[in-house]
């Protein structure tokens, strides 16, 4: 009787839910495809349990737990950008020349005398314009994503080279930039994001909960803000050990500062996209077009405005890219930078359907990727079922396996949608 | 025509002409609504109905004729005007989007804001307020994607966001089209209380059973014209309906055969 009243007044909405509610929701979810990030927490947890047993000395140790968040990072903010014009239900293949134009753009403003935040503003006013002409060009004119951004990768690949003069390379003298990749904060430094960050997770995952009306367990938060404490807590405790090699007289310890910086983006363009207007219209164009227009939605400016914020996003990846290697080149953000970006957004997650996705898809599958990437290396030559000697350290094998992992996840994310349909 | 002139019409046209290119469509056609009322629109294919209900809407503004809204002339050039004078549409195909949910959906285009931030707790509480109102039983959280909901619940989100925008019309196209029986039984229940609640519903519909058991009164257009205003009482037969449909007059009496040849 009294559950019958409560349904009527939607139920599921204001009677609290036992922990054991939410999980047979989830796995419904999950058998009816809505798999979330879910494939790439556990394509994480297995690529370093394997790897961890192939080359246990090198792979587990803490500098290459450093090494590899650095090196993901570049991937992860272009994977974000990227996610922007999956979101919409296109695609932005210029992307990584986007993050390589930008760099040069700053790099050569440097090299010519200019100041750093003169630099970065004009580099990244360039990124917005071209983030822009993307979008004008799929909203206004009407032209696939698919074909303005092919052809957008060949003219900012000349424009590019333009920047950086054939086979040159422009070095980057400003120590900010540099120690973007590469700088670490002090343990104590570490210790005081860590703590600020977890307080900050706690007091949101509350104050969700309160707001669900019991739908969401107080348990289920708790369960969350304590799995989140355990794993920032030991990467933190590892990460504050000396890393430097046993013969070099510095020490190299604390989180790299790539980790707040990518933390900081992430979260915060996940709060606008789902706290405002324009991010809760990004999704509504990319779940469907016609419906958000006959609800009022000005679907050109959304599309427009996804392009710039992706080209904008791009821009910064750039500044990753350029700080890897303290310098910019014809190279910078080409070869399979794209590829790696949309392989992490949608390994992380993403639809390739728009609509559906978050940033932090694009972190989780920025790391598959970086795992695989860091880690077949290590494992070097085995044979493979007794039959035949593969050398995993070559880069034919690393490509074929990010090739690999980004059908794998695409195949999920068709397959998902048909069991939806 | 039994036209009733007790009340004054919520919305009337008159002598409304809609052309596409060479195509006349809609020759001289007057229609009324009425405030707490269904008003059925029927005909055969092709009819015009959907063009005569897209010119409410300012999807298809008229070429010429008058509408008057509450006794005022008004020009209808655009949905924003129709929205304006509270004539909300909810279109044959169901404009929903999937991967959004429910109260996403009712408030999409028209979000409330806080601090120009979504105030996403103020729209859940109107959200299941007006599906409360509406006796709405089916739906049972509006923290659903439209994803997860079958053919009625979607058409009955989309019904609910119609109302919850103090409109004082509601256009329906065929919203029971697509649906199974019980399904089609739900929406004409929800149908039938949004008039209930004062507002003047249109309901275009192909099934005679469907407009005999939710309509006040029928309007039936036959070629691009209004054939007929009638009003619903006990008397009225389905066979009176599809006469009006098939050959745009009444039959004479309820025996009166009807032509299958007559296309
Ligand atoms: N956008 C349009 N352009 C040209 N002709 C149209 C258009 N919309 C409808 N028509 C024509 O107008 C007539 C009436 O169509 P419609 O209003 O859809 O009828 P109904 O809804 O009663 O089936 C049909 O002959 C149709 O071909
Ligand atoms: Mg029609």
């Amino acid at each position: 009787m009294h559950e019958e009243t409560a349904v009527a007044d939607f139920g599921l909405d204001t009677t609290p839910r036992s922990l054991a509610d939410v999980a047979h929701d989830a796995i419904a979810r999950f058998r009816g495809g809505d798999l979330g990030p879910v494939p790439a927490l556990l394509a994480i947890v297995t690529l370093v349990a394997v790897f961890g047993l192939a080359n246990p000395s090198t792979f587990l140790s803490v500098g290459n737990f450093a090494n590899l968040l650095e090196q993901a990072s570049a991937v992860i903010v272009i994977a974000m950008a990227v996610s922007f014009s999956l979101l919409l239900g296109e695609i932005d293949l210029a992307a990584g020349f986007t993050a390589g134009v930008a760099a040069a753009v700053m790099a050569t403003r440097l090299q010519d005398g200019w100041d750093l935040p003169s630099a970065v503003l004009l580099s990244a006013v360039v990124a917005v314009a071209l983030g822009m002409f993307t979008g004008f060009m799929v909203a206004k004119v009407g032209i696939p994503s698919f074909v303005v951004t092919l052809a957008n990768f060949l003219i900012f690949q000349g424009i590019l080279l333009l920047l950086v003069k054939e086979g040159g390379t422009v070095g980057i003298d400003s120590e900010l930039i540099r120690d973007m990749v590469g700088a670490s904060l002090s343990p104590t430094q570490s210790w005081i994001f860590v703590v600020i960050a977890l307080a900050l997770f706690a007091a949101f995952e509350v104050r969700t909960q309160r707001a669900s009306h019991g739908a969401v367990p107080m348990s289920l938060v708790a369960m969350k803000v304590a799995g989140t404490t355990a794993v920032a807590v030991i990467a933190t405790l590892l990460l504050n050990e000396n890393r430097a090699l046993a013969r070099a007289n510095i020490e190299i310890k604390g989180m790299p500062v790539v980790v707040p910086l990518v933390l900081l983006l992430l979260v915060s363009i996940t709060f606008v996209l789902d706290n405002t207007r324009a991010g809760r219209h990004l999704y509504a164009v990319g779940g469907n077009a016609e419906a958000a227009r006959r609800a009022g939605i000005r679907v050109d400016r959304i599309k427009l405005a996804a392009f710039t914020a992706c080209g904008l996003l791009a821009g910064v990846g750039g500044y990753f890219l350029a700080s890897q290697i303290n310098s910019v080149s014809a190279t910078t953000g080409a070869n399979d930078t794209l590829l790696l970006a949309v392989g992490a957004a949608v390994i992380g997650g993403t639809s390739l359907f728009g609509g559906k996705g978050r940033m932090i898809n694009a972190a989780l599958g920025g790391l598959v990727l970086a795992l695989i990437d860091n880690g077949l290396p290590l494992v070097g030559k085995r044979s493979v079922f007794w039959l035949v000697e593969v050398d995993f350290s070559s880069s034919g094998v690393k490509a074929i396996a990010a090739g690999l992992a980004l059908l794998v996840a695409a195949s999920v994310d068709a397959l998902s949608r048909k069991s939806a349909g | 025509m039994s036209t009733s002139l007790a009340t004054e019409p919520l919305l009337e046209l008159r002598g409304v002409n809609k052309s596409f290119g060479s195509v006349h469509v809609l020759h001289d056609v007057d229609f009324r609504v009425h405030a707490g009322q269904v008003t059925s629109l029927i005909g055969d294919n092709g009819a015009g109905k959907s063009t005569l209900v897209k010119s409410i809407a300012g999807i298809h503004p008229i070429d010429s004729g008058e509408i008057r809204f509450e006794g005022e002339d008004v020009a209808i050039r655009g949905p924003r005007d129709a929205a304006e004078l509270g004539i909300e549409f909810v279109y044959q195909d169901l404009s929903l989007c999937e991967n959004l949910d429910v109260v996403q959906n009712m408030f999409l285009g028209r979000e409330r804001l806080r601090r120009g931030l979504l105030d996403k707790s103020s729209m859940e509480q109107a959200a299941r307020d007006t599906l409360a109102t509406l006796g709405v039983r089916t739906v049972k959280s509006v923290r659903q994607p439209i994803r997860s909901l079958s053919g009625g619940q979607r058409q009955t989100v989309a019904i609910a966001r119609a109302v919850l925008w103090n409109s004082r019309i509601v256009v329906l196209d065929e919203p029971t089209a697509a649906l199974g029986v019980a399904q089609t039984e739900q929406v004409l229940a929800l149908v039938r209380r949004l008039a209930d609640q004062g507002l003047g519903v249109v309901l275009v519909s192909h099934n005679m059973n469907d407009v005999m058991s939710v309509s006040d009164r029928v309007s039936a257009m036959y070629l691009g014209r209004m054939a007929a205003d009638i009003e619903v009482t006990a008397s009225t037969t389905k066979e009176q309906l599809v006469g009006l449909i098939t050959s745009g007059q009444r039959a004479g009496n309820p025996t009166t055969d009807t032509h299958g040849d007559d296309t």
